[in-house]
């Protein structure tokens, strides 16, 4: 075969409470959080910096089995979270584009 | 012409009062003023991912610029010189003036001073913002031995970011570290966590003084006589509030901005909230200053809804707290006193367990040790007023 694809960034599609919905490409190793905060994507705060101590980053995955599991501090601090807790909840400070997902669609929670 | 809010400070407490009065509705002018030369910034992590080398200066801001465009929020950087009630308006440096038709203290607070000779010396160092944590670890990098003098949460986080083998030592005047914030059994489990680090801390130490050559620091003097090797000195003992502005603004000042219970000053325009605001609380007896994130962000919410809305609604936030004590997450919610007991949960490990803090038969706080499920759980609690020892419900499974 002659020459490789060139590797697509990692990406994450944010759908926002209200139906609107952007999708970001995001360097490896950004988080969820993290790509939101500095894209300026309303809906996900991450008041403790990304420490999973807060829950403010709460978002509802879409669609991901592949997904490593909830560690026990995730599992626990989403306990904190403001909108209701749902099988598909996860703290968006410790999913990693490109380790974790090559691409994510995520649901915005009402409030953080 | 448009209605102003203006809010002095652009810390946490800043921002967040900022956007949550576009969120409740506030279509006026919205300033914020600070006088650090950057976007406002998440403080917590300075101390901790920061100085370790895992977050660079490009995670600190909250948000983007492009984001206060985006919603009308004015960001000055400016020294606020005077506030001048009676005509409603801020004094800058620079002679200009802005009015408002209310205005939010979130001036914060700063590194207490230490009255010893030597302060003035290179490589004494104090952590507060940004540009104090940038000049920090690139010293932190080449220095021999460092010397923290303080052992509250901000020095004993920042010797927890120092990697073990290196020559870091704490020194603490009171009898044991995070005295003030921590229940005994809490802070000896942080002792012993920061010991296994290689980190030397010593208690019932006074300081004389700094010694230096050519200007830069060699030493620190202690009471007993001895000295300890230091060529790097970080000054960790406390932190004050910022209320000068306000205390010369005739507002009432005492270890803090006084306000009621909305977060109000004496004068209906004037609000105070974050690290330099003192205010009743239901958690306490008395009224209380607390420096937080959760305090800052959750106040600069409520006065932003009161301006807003003017429900006259009391804040009622539950108070709650984290730290890194070596690699330890410690979770506290409300407010205990010295004198309160220290009762261990039951089902707890050596590793992850929590601790009532107990006055009579109430509970004034809870601490978590590696348990973020006890924590919440506390929270919880707390909020729905659950605080006597029969309501807590905490015990879970043993935890590994």
């Amino acid at each position: 075969m002659a020459g490789k694809d060139e590797e697509a960034m990692p990406s994450i599609t944010y759908l926002h409470a209200d139906g609107m919905s952007e999708t970001i490409e995001v360097p490896e190793g950004t988080t969820v959080m993290r790509a939101a905060i500095t894209n300026g994507v309303d809906g996900i705060v991450g008041e403790c910096g990304g420490q999973a101590m807060c829950a403010t980053c709460h978002v509802y995955v879409q669609d991901a089995p592949d997904l490593p599991p909830l560690s026990e501090d995730e599992d626990e601090m989403l306990e904190a979270a403001s909108s209701p807790r749902r099988p598909d909840s996860r703290l968006g400070c410790q999913l990693h584009a490109g380790t974790d997902f090559e691409s994510l669609v995520v649901r915005l929670p009402e409030r953080q | 012409m448009r209605s102003a809010v203006v809010i002095v400070g652009a810390g946490q407490g800043a921002f967040q009062c900022a956007v949550s009065l576009r969120e409740e509705g506030w279509d006026g002018v919205i300033r914020i003023i600070g006088d650090e030369p950057h976007l406002p910034y998440s403080r917590p992590m300075l101390s901790k991912e920061f100085l370790r080398g895992e977050a660079e200066a490009g995670e600190l801001p909250l948000r983007p610029e492009s984001y206060f465009q985006r919603h009308g929020i004015e960001l000055l950087t400016a020294r606020v010189t005077g506030i001048d009630r009676a005509a409603r308006r801020v004094e800058l440096e620079t002679g200009e003036v802005l009015e408002y038709e209310r205005l939010v203290l979130a001036t914060g607070s700063t590194s207490r001073r230490l009255p010893i000779d030597g302060v003035e010396l290179d490589g004494v160092l104090s952590l507060r913002g940004w540009d104090d944590a940038v000049e920090l670890r690139e010293q932190i990098e080449a220095a021999a031995s460092i010397v923290v003098i303080g052992g509250g949460f901000i020095g004993t986080e920042v010797a927890s970011t120092v990697p073990p083998g290196r020559a870091v030592t704490i020194l603490e005047r009171d009898p044991r570290i995070l005295r003030r914030v921590l229940s005994e059994p809490v802070a000896g489990h942080a002792h012993a966590c920061l010991a296994e680090r290689d980190v030397d801390l010593r208690t019932d130490v006074g300081i004389v003084a700094l010694r230096g050559e050519a200007g830069r620091v060699r030493a620190v003097r202690l009471e007993d006589g001895a000295e300890l090797a230091a060529d790097l000195v970080l000054l960790a003992a406390g932190a004050a509030p910022r209320t000068e502005l306000a205390e010369a603004s005739g507002l009432e000042v005492a270890a803090g901005i006084m306000v009621d219970a909305t977060l109000t000053t004496a004068d209906l325009r004037v609000s105070a909230i974050g690290d330099c605001a003192r205010f009743p609380t239901p958690y306490a007896t008395a009224a209380v200053r607390l420096e937080s994130v959760q305090n800052a962000v959750d106040q600069g919410r409520h006065v932003a809804a009161q301006i807003v809305h003017a429900s006259g609604a009391p804040y009622r936030a539950v108070p709650w707290f984290w730290t890194h004590q070596a690699d330890e997450k410690i979770q506290i919610v409300g407010i205990a006193e010295d004198a309160d007991a220290a009762i261990p949960v039951p089902g707890g490990s050596e590793h992850s367990f929590s601790i009532l803090r107990v006055r009579g038969d109430r509970v004034t706080a809870v601490e978590s040790v590696n348990a973020p499920r006890d924590h919440i759980r506390a929270r919880k609690a707390l909020a729905a007023d659950s605080l006597s020892i029969e309501d807590f419900e905490l015990a879970g499974p043993a935890r590994t």
